[in-house]
């Protein structure tokens, strides 16, 4: 295989379908930045330690710059961009990083929102040292992760409400 | 709706906030411009060697591959092939300043030897592996202690030795004759790397409208990106930097380097935007370290503990080359005497160079390891005379009725180190009570009983802040009644636009979403000097500040006319002026706007200028001085040397907080960035001065599951220094954290009696040392 060889594939982000022609090695980050312009996914260390690239595929959390984007071929993306109901309204775990400072520079942002949301998913009632450990594979520099931990708690809380 | 009261010292959400949730932030690296390069770098895979050719065929032959450029194809536009900075320190620093492109010699691993341009990033990568160069190797230096007496690093150079001088106060040596007590330290201190989680990188834009330039660059001094680039290339002023989002700095962005200049000389030369993302690899051997320091002291002090004097010696490697003056061995030796009296001081100060990757500021700039070293001696008096260590530090912290107090030193502006204000045996005292200090020693012995190892220790910092001479505000209120904040201090994850729109909207009388903060954008302000040293609070906040209330001043000369009332009788308002007790008496601050943008031969308000606009440049010429007192509660694991922070107090007086919520943020993350510095963060080298930690599974930053909840408290004394009152906060948080950690750790391994001399202390090496201990 030819490193400028090609392949199309279809890939649903956000929920939109994307049918393109891609070069076989472009990763699932690049694509996704680049091809699609959606830039809100960030790398990091492009060598799967930071987070800062996390997507969930098929609803479950990966490192986009580990993933070739034909490896996405026929799956649901969800990105940082798709998290939010709408323009109007943020999702009660994007309220909870903003009322707890959740976040400074905003560059791991993207990558703890994707880790947080399966993760409370799987675990809605999580302890503190359960969400530490949800997040200890993304890296933050700013936060000293007390405003991220506190804010995932709270959106356990958030999330719970809107549930009953 | 916001009032002045409510405004300065309130705890909102930031106005960054929702873009960020959203994905919707603006970095480099998100920039796509059509037509636009992308550039890679060839780098020296060694310490140092002669470039005896570069063969570019391969590379060239690449579908894709535009141009592939050395230091001699960028020459043909630039002024000089080097960085030729001023030294304002009057260091000889001619041979140090780093090159666009390596000169036909390489003296660090990573140093950039040639630049690929190619259609995307892939292929650019692709063909810099394609470069032959054909070097020869030359001797080289990997340990700086060996650098007096080894061949030169670079071959221009004549001593690898930069410069030798002394730290000094009192009588020194008359101090430790009469000492009671003199005891001696050996340190190695190491503080790795910033690691932002976003690394380096640019894009050199060639506007299309008027073929000038624009660099959009992840840096933390867009006006010294713009002034060195100018002076470089020749630029008049069609050369405008403007840093977007920036995902982190802690001192590595503030420099200018190699690809900076490179990759602008490229886009000149070509005529082309050009962009340069780095990889986390790039960042480990290029983005400045602060790594070794080698201290030897001794401190003097009387029967009762008291402090008589230090003195010793400090060797500092600053690496291949000097991106600015290598201020901070000056910053560790000068500032060690901290909190503390001390009659006494004599550091003797050397700077080495080495074949590695260049020194400059990172979080703390020198002022950590100088805690460190003075905490690690009053550890060692405590220690050595069985006292207390907190009762050490009080007899010797300067007492709050003593402020303003004088060192007799001077800080590098050449003023004056007066600290301004503070009151450090009550931060310690307070600190002391939430940590529970009086109770651990039962904690400790109930945990010994089952085997547990649990230690306490504490430390002091104090910080230098609002670095001058000036920053610049300029607040300006359009038509639409919106105001906008231009600020040449830079945002880089501090919250620097809502704190800034909290100062303006408090003089201004708006809500503060209805403010724009434009920072570091060379097109908005022309003078500029960027965010470090804790720094832009103070500065910028306080330039910001006047120029809010010049403006208002001048909404009420206008509004007095208009509304036919004194201007003692007015006040800025719901973004109007108002007579006060008449609000339905107003004038809108939009309309005002709109009066003095001026109708051509129409008349204008007497007594003011044109523009509803002002600007400051407020000069500052002394530091306002922040502190901390941290105590840390650990427990560790004498199998493996894993340490826990069971509890963590970090006390701080940054004076006045604007947001309470944004200086805690940025303590938990100093505190963090200490936590790294105390147990896990080497930038390693191997005896072949190659790099050995070159990713973040090598390189350790601490995760969400070593640090601890910490508790933060404040004292909120006024710096008399500036309007604001308000002192800075960013480093703060860091510089006593190692200190504490480790004094932390020894206690723990009292039954071992194991003293330590170093930062970082990985749990191997905690085991080795009590493994020594027991044999």
């Amino acid at each position: 295989m030819e490193m400028t060889d090609k392949r199309t594939i279809t890939v649903s982000v956000n929920g939109t379908k994307h049918t393109k022609e891609v070069p076989v090695r472009i990763t699932l980050a690049d694509f996704i930045r680049y091809e699609l312009g959606l830039t809100g996914t960030h790398l990091g260390c492009e060598h799967g330690v930071c987070g800062a690239c996390t997507i969930l595929l098929d609803g479950r959390s990966a490192r986009s710059c580990l993933m070739l984007a034909v490896q996405a071929d026929g799956h649901e993306v969800l990105t940082v961009e798709g998290i939010a109901p709408g323009p109007d309204a943020l999702h009660p775990l994007q309220e909870a990083f903003r009322d707890n400072h959740g976040l400074q520079c905003g560059f791991c942002t993207p990558g703890m929102l994707t880790t947080l949301l399966e993760f409370l998913g799987d675990n809605p009632d999580p302890t503190e040292q359960e969400v530490r450990v949800a997040i200890s594979g993304n890296l933050c520099r700013c936060t000293g992760y007390q405003g991220i931990v506190l804010a995932a708690l709270d959106a356990a809380k958030r999330m719970k409400a809107g549930r009953a | 709706m916001s009032s002045p009261t409510t405004t300065i010292g309130s705890r909102i959400t930031r106005l960054e906030d929702e873009p960020l949730l959203r994905g919707r932030g603006r970095f480099f690296d998100d920039i796509a411009l059509s037509g636009m390069w992308h550039a890679a770098f060839v780098r020296s895979p060694h310490p140092h060697a002669l470039i005896k050719s570069i063969d570019t065929g391969a590379a060239l032959a690449l579908p894709g591959v535009h141009a592939v450029l050395t230091l001699d194809d960028l020459a043909k536009i630039m002024v000089s092939r080097r960085m030729t900075r001023h030294s304002n320190s009057g260091m000889p620093l001619d041979k140090c300043w780093p090159f666009a492109l390596a000169p036909g010699e390489v003296s660090y691993v990573g140093e950039p030897v040639a630049m690929v341009l190619a259609d995307n990033r892939y292929i650019a990568e692709d063909a810099a592996a394609l470069v032959m160069v054909d070097y020869e190797i030359l001797p080289f230096v990997a340990d700086v202690r060996k650098a007096k007496d080894s061949p030169p690093i670079r071959r221009e150079l004549a001593s690898n030795v930069i410069t030798t001088y002394k730290v000094a106060f009192g009588d020194v040596d008359a101090a430790f004759a009469k000492a009671a007590h003199v005891f001696k330290r050996e340190l190695w201190q190491h503080r790795g790397a910033a690691h932002s989680i976003e690394a380096r990188g640019l894009v050199a834009e060639l506007r299309q409208a008027d073929g000038g330039i624009t660099v959009h660059a992840s840096t933390q001094k867009a006006h010294d990106l713009q002034q060195t680039l100018t002076t470089l290339m020749d630029f008049d002023q069609d050369l405008r930097v403007a840093a977007p989002d920036i995902g982190g700095g802690f001192g590595a962005k503030l420099c200018v380097y190699s690809e900076d200049v490179a990759v602008t000389a490229a886009a000149k030369l070509l005529n082309r935007s050009i962009k340069w993302t780095e990889d986390r690899r790039e960042y480990f051997t290029n983005a400045v370290h602060e790594r070794d320091q080698y201290w030897h002291l001794e401190i003097a002090v009387d029967a009762e503990a008291k402090v008589l004097g230090v003195r010793g010696k400090l060797l500092h490697d600053t690496g291949a080359f000097t991106h600015q003056d290598p201020n901070i061995p000056y910053n560790s030796a000068s500032t060690m005497s901290g909190p503390y009296i001390v009659p006494g001081l004599s550091i003797d100060v050397t700077i080495a160079m080495s074949n590695k990757t260049p020194v400059s500021s990172v979080r703390g700039a020198g002022y950590p390891q100088a805690a460190f070293a003075m905490e690690r001696l009053l550890d060692l008096v405590a220690h050595e005379m069985k006292l207390d260590r907190a009762e050490v530090r009080r007899r010797n912290l300067i007492p709050a009725h003593k402020m303003p107090y004088k060192k007799p030193l001077k800080a590098r502006s050449g003023a004056a180190m007066e600290y301004d204000s503070g009151d450090y045996p009550a931060c310690q005292a307070e600190a002391l009570t939430a940590a529970g200090w009086d109770d651990f020693p039962k904690r400790q012995a109930a945990a010994r009983a089952s085997g547990r190892y649990l230690g306490i220790g504490l430390a002091h910092g104090v910080k230098g802040t609002g670095r001058g001479p000036f920053e610049s505000g300029l607040v300006r209120i359009s038509r639409t009644g919106k105001v906008t904040v231009f600020t040449g201090a830079s945002a880089m994850g501090q919250g620097l636009g809502t704190a800034m729109a909290q100062i303006a909207a408090a003089q201004i009388g708006v809500p503060v979403e209805n403010v724009t903060v434009v920072a570091g954008d060379t097109s908005g302000v022309s003078l500029g000097l960027g965010g470090f040293a804790s720094r832009q609070t103070v500065t910028a906040g306080s330039s910001v500040h006047l120029a809010a209330l010049a403006v208002a001043d001048k909404a009420k000369k206008v509004a007095s006319h208009i509304l036919e009332a004194a201007e003692h009788d007015l006040e800025l308002a719901g973004g109007e002026v108002r007579v006060v007790g008449a609000p339905q008496l107003n004038v809108k601050l939009g309309e005002i706007a709109r009066i003095l943008q001026g109708a051509p031969g129409y008349g204008f308000p007497a007594g003011v200028d044109p523009g509803l606009e002002a600007t400051s440049m407020h000069r500052m010429d002394s530091l306002s001085y922040a502190n901390a007192c941290h105590v840390a509660e650990v427990e560790v694991d004498t199998e493996t040397g894993e340490v826990k922070i069971l509890r963590y107090v970090a006390m701080q007086d940054s004076g006045v907080l604007i947001n309470p919520m944004m200086v805690e943020g940025q303590i938990h993350g100093g505190v963090a960035h200490g936590i790294g510095n105390a147990f896990y963060e080497w930038m390693g080298y191997d005896d072949g001065a190659q790099p050995v930690t070159t990713t973040l599974a090598d390189y350790l930053l601490p995760t969400a599951t070593e640090v601890p909840m910490f508790t933060t408290l404040y004292k909120e004394t006024r710096s008399p220094l500036n309007p604001l009152g308000v002192k800075g906060v960013g480093e703060a948080g860091t510089i006593p954290a190692a200190a504490a950690l480790i004094s932390a750790v020894e206690d723990a391994l009292s039954p071992f009696n194991v003293r330590i001399g170093q930062v970082p202390l990985t749990p191997m090496k905690i085991v080795e040392m009590i493994r020594a201990a027991k044999i």
